[in-house]
């Protein structure tokens, strides 16, 4: 083991980041679809569009445009051009990230792909704040991205097709999310992040990844509590990405059998995207779910002072219909970054 | 910090006891109004092909036995309209078995996967992937047919 590591301070754990500059989210966008824009946070969305083409010929374009239209949002919000970005970090659920990749070379701002399943939007958001925290950027944007036709395409059936889906599966949210991190400013800070493990608990349904996922978020976040010696109560939401209505009972009956009081501060972010007469099933998952949640909602009740503190544990399904087929298990991820309110 | 390294990071459980834990929060499906809604849409596909076929026979002069094939291809032209007007998905999760085991179901499998890879053109989107759905449907199905065939051979040379 060596004594010389650079950053003693940011090292809390093997799993928890300190960011122990004042790196702060300056701006946030989130640009979602027509299904989104019916739901509860339609009005803190930035944008929203009337059709899943979103005026492209194919949907992994219209995909591409939500990407590009949210970080250009979140550029105009902070009042800053792309050059004056050091670092993209960005990542979708498409087979080689093409999304973020195609999205990247307009943007032209030197670029980290990214891919974590579901958990991706707090996979580059913590790496954004690090980099931001060591100096290696300057100003760094964390963006990430899912689509509901694109995701169904790639991972189960053509979207016309006429499959019974069991209430268990999930609708994946169209949208985008991307937020500049800087230091200063009076947006809101971040804290911790804790890096998942992969957790895999034998689950091998894919349409039913809730319950796959559960365990990698309780994993990390008692990982989180553990590290930070924080509890639940500290904070006045805890939000995991997009367990839904199956995985988020489990996950809350996890944590309180292992001590953990979440009473009244837990929510889930796949509980809420959509309304319950939505018909999506057990609710949302993507990429997009944590992320236009996070991104909108949460900046917003962080930024007005309604909140103080804020932990988002954004969770992925790490599966390809490839592993599945060959009738492997859904390993699962979870990352954790904790926020704190502006000013 | 107790870590054993066989336990999954900080959960104090095994795949076993956690499958059980994760069985309980599962959300019931009914089973009986699931097999009426099958039967009921099923049933009244299959009663509009019978009325077909007695109308190609009736008015159109086909026997039972030629009247069979316009009969498919009516019900199939149908079914692929209706993906394409995005309806058959929304019958699909309301009747399950009920709309999928008719030809109707076959139909909309192809049809389905030919507009959905129509973006990567004609020859390696459409042409490539309309089978890819239905393709193990047609594999099996000749499979099945030959076996059949055989058996049915040798029980007439025996």
């Amino acid at each position: 083991m060596s004594t010389m590591v650079a950053a003693p301070k940011s090292r809390v754990s093997r799993q928890t980041w300190q960011f122990t500059e004042d790196v702060r989210v300056q701006a946030s966008a989130t640009v979602v679809g027509p299904k989104e824009g019916k739901g509860p946070l339609a009005s803190l969305f930035d944008k929203i569009y009337p059709d899943i083409y979103a005026g492209q010929k194919s949907w992994e374009k219209a995909e591409r445009k939500l990407l590009e239209d949210a970080i250009q949002i979140a550029l105009k919000k902070a009042n800053l051009k792309e050059d004056q970005i050091d670092l993209l970090l960005a990542g979708d659920l498409l087979n080689q990230n093409i999304t973020a990749n195609f999205t990247a070379e307009l943007l032209s701002i030197p670029t980290l792909g990214m891919y974590g399943a579901c958990s991706t939007s707090m996979l580059t958001l913590a790496n954004a704040a690090a980099l931001v925290n060591s100096g290696f950027a300057e100003r760094a944007i964390a963006a990430c991205s899912s689509h509901n036709a694109t995701a169904e395409r790639q991972y189960r059936y053509p979207t016309e097709y006429g499959g019974q889906k069991p209430p268990s599966s999930q609708w994946t949210v169209t949208g985008a999310g991307a937020a500049v991190v800087g230091i200063g400013g009076n947006g809101p800070r971040l804290t911790y992040a804790t890096i998942g493990k992969v957790v895999d608990m034998g689950m091998k349904d894919p349409l039913d990844m809730g319950s796959a996922m559960a365990p990698a978020a309780v994993s990390t976040m008692i990982a989180h509590f553990q590290d930070t010696g924080r509890q639940p109560q500290d904070y006045d939401l805890i939000v995991t990405g997009d367990l839904a209505g199956i995985g988020y009972p489990i996950a809350k009956e996890m944590l309180e059998k292992e001590g953990f009081n979440m009473d009244k501060v837990y929510n889930d972010c796949g509980l809420m995207v959509y309304s319950p007469e939505q018909e999506v099933f057990a609710g949302a998952s993507g990429c997009a779910s944590s992320a236009v949640v996070t991104y909108s909602y949460i900046m917003n009740q962080l930024q007005r002072g309604a909140m103080k503190r804020v932990l988002v544990c954004a969770t992925g399904a790490l599966l390809s219909p490839i592993s599945y087929q060959q009738g492997e298990a859904i390993p699962c991820i979870a990352h954790a970054v904790a926020f704190e309110g502006g000013a | 910090m107790a870590t054993k390294a066989k336990q999954a990071s900080g959960l104090h459980m095994t795949k076993e006891m956690y499958k059980q834990q994760a069985a309980k929060y599962q959300i019931k499906r009914n089973v009986v109004l699931n097999t009426w809604r099958a039967f009921w849409v099923g049933g009244t596909i299959c009663l509009f092909g019978q009325f077909l076929q007695n109308i190609y026979i009736n008015v159109f002069h086909f026997t039972p036995k030629t009247a069979g094939n316009p009969t498919v291809a009516t019900l199939i032209f149908l079914s692929a309209l209706l993906t394409g007007l995005g309806v058959y998905d929304k019958i699909g999760q309301y009747a399950g078995a009920g709309s999928a085991v008719p030809v109707t179901g076959f139909a909309n499998s192809i049809a389905s996967a030919a507009i959905e890879h129509r973006s990567e053109g004609y020859v390696l989107g459409v042409g490539g992937n309309m089978f890819k759905l239905a393709g193990s449907v047609i594999v099996f199905g000749v499979v099945a047919a030959f076996v059949a065939g055989l058996i049915k051979t040798i029980f007439r040379l025996l």
